[in-house]
């Protein structure tokens, strides 16, 4: 039953239940709060929120204040902003006012809402309240002093992951987040998101800790490259490096989260051990660096009768490189692609917000790879099950994978031998052909996830060299060998996909926007 | 009897047995009349019983002094959870010693009213929520409702009535925000001792998510004896608005200070000077605190004209609360008793809400600091605004109870403050 009541001089229509706090969003109009989050439990406590409702004897709390038929909320009026003026001056009183030094500074909001509404000048003269700094275990400092005591991080942990290992001791202004005895986080799996909800640089990462400032930091979307869920995230960039990774809002995939083991991982990216040029091997063990035009003619004309084909890729690769693959595999006259995939044993569920886990399948596009009709080959830690490949003497095309298993002779029989990778590796050693690709990072493109949910990411560095997106080089490939026109964007790649692979026929990147869009058949991964 | 004082003007129905410990056993609480008004009860519906308590116009003794028969008949008259009554007894406003004496000289008087107020609410379980310092009067109510449990009072088919309603005496841990409707329940439930938001109220979703009414002791106390006499008869003392006897703790410089219980209406200068035998030392009055530290204090002018039932005390410019009168001669230095009082709210507050969690600090900061002569006429302003700010802002109202006496004083001692700020002058010794 929809609601029709008035904000701030404007109607709006909002379903029955909902908030003050959330029906104003829904006109653009953001109510300053700290303790209120979409996803948990509001207590209403930090009295920021607080909006003039026309017929209530007091200031309203708009977050647990439900929409009522012709209501009259004022967010901005002289009571609300004078309300909110007055309660940031409480904020103040115990802060330190260390944003200098402070890792939250340029994204605090105590510091957004005081420089907006906030009082000119402080009135608190008296010496101010030191609890000083707690390593809570896990990734997680505690600023003790700059806490606005909201227990968000308090209700994530008892909510959410649904393992409390933070409480509020002692109470008036003594009280203050702590952990039980010596325990803190540690061995907890979500615990990082405690830092991304805290409204102030209370609760600050080790890892990010003094690395950067906040507003040096690009911002781009991306997804989690780290298990199967694809975990809509932020790639934060500075000086061409990865800082930290951060969940991006998508309640269809990940809401508000994302586990400790994506946002960890991800120094990989920053590796500087990269392939930055076309290399091409003279078969005496010497190579040169050449470019590209050079080396896709020469692997052209030697792909020429060149036999079957065998190729192994990554499920760290796109839809669209696996799809440009696919089809270079057909071009060459056809053959068989696996892919290898570490599995761990266990989900490890968010129990507060179940369709969210931590996957077993620990690869971006391992669904990807399946609905292209790729064979997963080798055990759970992603090695061995290439035996057939590591000696074929046909065409062996090799895409992301590292091969860090694999024999020194690894391709040695083949008449060629094309690998396409990021990082240099011993495994390339034999490739007549070694062709710098980006990373995810470094490129547009689209995995699909555990549930068959296809989602895009957008480059957030520059890629190093020569270096090119698989599916420009081997969308030139197949150009070059068949009718199809030359992909000149990873949209035009993905189109290709859409035609070819009926999972993702009738899919463009306008439909998979920033939310992402299903595949057309339902998923079902081997080894589930 | 040897209780400490006692006054020909006191109209004495709920402490007529203070000072005699063998009203403590039930034998004699029976002997003497005690339980009939139960059965009275239980022989009729509950909403008999609510309507004739509506009729005695019982107001609630806790603070706020929300009629009790219009409270219970918020409770669902369908039964379809459980019900509870909460008996409010964690009596710790400064000040205040009437539920304690209740409980220690007449603990069966309070299971009685708990028992009838149960069955007028459909509550199967009574939790009787007994302050965590209250040692003597938490072994004499746990004797208390042994003893009833054995005579058939409490437990299941209550004198054979049919009716099943349990009473457990649950002891806090010491927190003044616990005696707090809402903190209550959370603090019986197991949880830390912080208000919950209203909506939704108790009478819907009270203790353990299930409607719920929590009345303080001294109300419970008076329901036997209105249930046994009807509601005209107790609308013979007190006022049109506020009937009644209401027990009065006067504490501070009176002679003789103590629990008198009085018909509401009462002259506040009365009982200063008659019933408590007048001012110690035959000091002049300075101010009075009619009704516990979370109400404002008034001067001895306005005290000379004030009336002791609710609506009187808000023609002063202050509020009846709890009737914990503190009385405070001319040697008393004004600033230094309400850094004391806000010391204490500034020690109690739970640190849920930002305004009380800082306010009451730095208010008490700023007190000491005024105190100690290192104040400014700046201070004063910001004492005024700030502890405005303090009020309506928050879950509870334990910051409202900041502002009531640092206000207060402010506009009706400037003065006292001035000469701390000004000269470093401090008025008498206290």
């Amino acid at each position: 039953m929809p609601v029709t009541l008035t904000i701030d001089g404007q109607e709006v229509t909002v379903p029955k239940g909902t908030t003050i706090l959330e029906a104003a969003k829904t006109i653009g109009q953001q109510v300053p709060h700290y303790c209120y989050h979409p996803g948990m439990s509001s207590p209403a406590m930090c009295r920021l929120c607080l909006v003039e409702v026309e017929g209530a004897p007091k200031p309203m709390p708009s977050c647990v204040t439900t929409v009522m038929d012709g209501q009259v909320v004022h967010t901005q009026s002289e009571e609300a902003t004078a309300s909110r003026k007055a309660v940031l001056e409480f904020y103040l009183v115990n802060h330190p006012l260390d944003c200098p030094i402070c890792d939250m500074s340029g994204e605090c909001s105590l510091q957004d809402y005081v420089h907006e509404e906030g009082r000119d000048s402080g009135r608190s003269r008296e010496p101010k309240r030191v609890f000083g700094r707690d390593d809570f275990g896990g990734d997680v400092l505690f600023y003790g002093d700059r806490c606005v005591m909201c227990t968000r991080c308090v209700r994530f942990m008892s909510e959410v992951e649904q393992d409390t290992r933070l409480t509020v001791v002692d109470r008036g202004n003594r009280s203050v987040i702590d952990t039980f005895f010596e325990e803190g986080l540690d061995g907890t799996n979500w615990h990082g998101n405690i830092v991304d909800i805290c409204p102030v640089g209370a609760l600050v990462s080790k890892d990010f800790l003094h690395k950067a400032r906040a507003w040096d930091l690009e911002h781009t979307p991306s997804i989690c490259t780290s298990c199967s869920q694809g975990c809509n995230i932020d790639l934060h960039t500075r000086d061409n490096l990865v800082q930290r990774l951060k969940p991006r809002e998508n309640l269809d995939v990940n809401g508000w989260w994302m586990c400790d083991h994506g946002r960890e991982n991800y120094e990989w990216i920053n590796q500087g051990t990269r392939i930055e040029a076309p290399l091409v091997r003279d078969g005496n063990g010497g190579s040169k660096a050449v470019d590209w035009k050079e080396v896709l003619g020469a692997l052209l004309e030697q792909a020429n009768g060149a036999g079957a084909v065998k190729a192994v890729a990554s499920p760290l690769a796109s839809n669209e490189d696996l799809g440009a693959l696919k089809a270079l595999v057909e071009a060459l006259g056809g053959g068989e692609t696996v892919y290898r995939s570490a599995r761990a044993e266990e989900e490890i569920v968010l129990k507060g917000f179940p369709s969210l886990a931590r996957r077993k399948d620990l690869s971006a596009n391992t669904t990807g790879a399946e609905l292209m009709g790729l064979e997963r080959a080798g055990a759970d830690d992603a090695t061995g099950g290439l035996a057939d490949v590591a000696g074929h003497d046909g065409v062996l095309v090799v895409l992301g994978d590292a091969l860090e298993d694999q024999p020194a002779d690894f391709g040695k029989n083949a008449a060629l031998y094309v690998f396409l990778g990021s990082h240099e590796s011993e495994a390339s050693a034999n490739a007549s052909f070694v062709l710098p690709v980006t990373t995810f990072a470094e490129q547009e493109g689209t995995f699909t996830n555990v549930a068959g949910r296809v989602q895009r990411f957008w480059p957030g560095l520059q890629a190093p060299g020569m270096a090119r997106p698989p599916w420009l080089i081997l969308g030139a490939l197949v150009a070059e060998l068949t009718e199809a026109d030359l992909p000149r964007t990873a949209a035009d790649a993905f189109a290709a996909l859409a035609s070819a692979v009926p999972a993702f026929s009738g899919l463009t990147y306008d439909d998979i926007g920033t939310r992402g869009a299903l595949v057309n058949e339902p998923v079902q991964l081997s080894g589930d | 009897m040897a209780y400490p004082y006692v006054s020909d003007r006191e109209v004495r129905l709920l402490s007529t047995y203070f000072g005699d410990p063998k009203q403590r056993h039930i034998e004699t609480y029976v002997k003497r009349g005690g339980y009939s008004a139960l059965e009275k009860a239980l022989g009729m519906g509950p909403d008999d019983v609510v309507e004739i308590v509506k009729s005695s116009g019982l107001r609630g003794r806790g603070g706020a002094g929300f009629p009790t028969g219009v409270k219970w008949s918020f409770m669902p008259k369908e039964k379809k959870k459980a019900h509870y009554l909460l008996c409010n007894a964690d009596e710790s406003e400064p000040g205040t010693f009437k539920d304690r004496e209740l409980m220690r000289w007449d603990p069966h008087q309070l299971i009685e009213g708990c028992l009838i107020g149960a069955h007028a609410i459909r509550a199967q379980h009574v939790y009787i929520y007994c302050r965590g310092e209250f040692f003597e009067a938490n072994q004499v109510l746990a004797r208390a409702v042994e003893d009833a449990y054995a005579k058939g009072y409490i437990g299941e088919n209550i004198l054979d009535s049919g009716h099943d309603i349990e009473v457990t005496v649950h002891q806090g841990a010491g927190a003044y925000i616990c005696g707090e409707e809402t903190g209550m329940m959370n603090s019986l439930e197991g949880r830390r001792g912080e208000p919950r938001i209203k909506p939704p109220f108790p009478a819907a979703v009270g203790a353990f998510g299930k409607p719920s009414t929590i009345n303080n002791v001294e109300t419970l106390c008076a329901i036997p004896h209105i249930v046994k006499n009807g509601g005209e008869w107790y609308r013979q003392w007190g006022t049109e608005k506020s009937p009644g006897t209401k027990l009065f703790c006067v504490s501070g410089h009176v002679i003789k200070p103590g629990n008198y219980e009085l018909p509401l209406g009462f002259p506040l200068i009365e009982l200063i000077e008659d019933v408590c035998g007048g001012m110690k030392d035959g000091n002049a009055l300075k101010a009075v605190i009619p009704g516990g530290s979370s109400v404002p204090l008034i001067n001895a002018e306005e005290a000379r004209a004030c009336k002791l039932d609710y609506e009187g005390c808000v023609d002063v410019g202050t509020m009846l609360g709890c009737a914990s009168v503190i009385v405070m001669d001319e040697t008393t230095d004004i600033v230094k008793q309400v850094r004391r009082m806000v010391d204490f709210y500034a020690h109690e507050s739970c640190g849920l809400c930002t305004p009380c969690r800082e306010g009451t600090t730095w208010t008490a900061q700023i007190l000491r600091r005024i105190e100690n002569g290192k104040g400014t006429e700046d201070d004063l302003d910001t004492l005024m605004e700030m502890t405005q700010n303090m009020v309506g802002t928050t879950i509870c109202v334990l910051s409202d109870s900041v502002a009531a006496p640092v206000q207060s004083s402010i506009e009706k001692f400037r003065d006292e403050y001035l000469a701390l700020i000004r000269r470093g002058e401090r008025v008498g010794a206290a």
